[in-house]
């Protein structure tokens, strides 16, 4: 288990995730850093990603889209606030047109991500994401099915079970 | 207990994105079927039809309102937000998951 905490706020829009890797705080960056490793874990596997423009110095502009299962390519875009190799990035994201303008539809979202030492060879790193909208994260999410997918029995299990103790 | 069926129906019925976009309008409830047909480039039939479908999944319902019918969504706002906020956790849990792998990856590779 490398999740270590996770605190959602329903009313305020926000979750908290911290997890917690065997490596350096150089190495989780780079995760963030290098966009053909980015690559291989920001979209699951059904929905991979692809960055067409990758830097993370402030004030850039981040590109990339997704491919899904039917060749789907939704665009999304980071504009980068800040950024504090290896320590810190704050990330507003949105989604973009397929010309890769922003698309303002949507409000964007923010994520601030922080790195940071903890001893014995170990790094924590926690991400704050600020939600623009519900209608937003139904859009974020309708790009990783799968991993919907594996929860959804779970928590349909859960509203029909909410649904029967209202009833009852 | 017959889960089953419900299951695939409620998530048959949020597979399609005009249907959870019905669901998200509906939570207001204040637009019958023809008002939220306005909303979409198709016909006040097909409309109707995905209001059907969310029907049927238990995920919508009609209420009356002096002479008018309402849709209206069967979840508080909250609760929709509660699970679209369960759902981004495991796809945060997935990306740390991939995440581990990659860096544990490297690291066998330079032992």
């Amino acid at each position: 288990m490398t999740v270590t905490a996770v605190r959602k706020d329903p009313k305020a829009l926000t979750m908290t995730i911290t997890a917690e890797f065997e490596a350096s705080p150089e190495r989780v960056w780079q995760l963030w850093a290098d966009p053909r490793q980015l690559e291989r874990w920001w979209g699951p596997p059904t929905y991979p990603a692809t960055f067409t423009k990758h830097d993370l110095a402030p004030g850039s502009r981040v590109e990339y889209h997704m491919t899904g299962p039917e060749g789907d390519q939704p665009r999304g875009f980071w504009d980068i606030v800040k950024a504090d190799a290896p320590n810190s990035i704050v990330i507003r994201d949105g989604f973009a047109n397929d010309d890769g303008t922003p698309n303002t539809d949507f409000p964007v979202g923010e994520m601030r991500v922080r790195i940071e030492e903890i001893g014995d060879g170990r790094t924590r790193m926690s991400i704050d994401s600020l939600f623009p909208s519900t209608e937003a994260m139904e859009q974020v999410l309708a790009m990783g099915q799968e991993e919907g997918l594996k929860q959804a029995v779970g928590q349909i299990d859960a509203i029909l079970a909410e649904d029967a103790s209202r009833s009852s | 207990m017959q889960l089953t069926p419900d299951i695939d129906r409620v998530f048959g019925a949020l597979a399609d994105a005009t249907r959870r976009d019905i669901v998200r309008r509906a939570i207001n409830g204040e637009e019958g079927v023809a008002e939220l047909a306005g909303h979409y480039p198709m016909s006040f039939a097909a409309v109707q039809k995905h209001v059907a479908v969310l029907e049927r999944a238990g995920l919508v319902s009609k209420h009356r309102i002096g002479r008018r019918k309402v849709v209206r969504t069967n979840v508080h706002g909250l609760a929709v937000a509660r699970r679209l906020l369960d759902r981004y956790e495991e796809l945060w849990r997935g990306r740390v998951d991939r995440m581990t792998a990659l860096v544990t990856e490297t690291k066998e590779t330079h032992a």
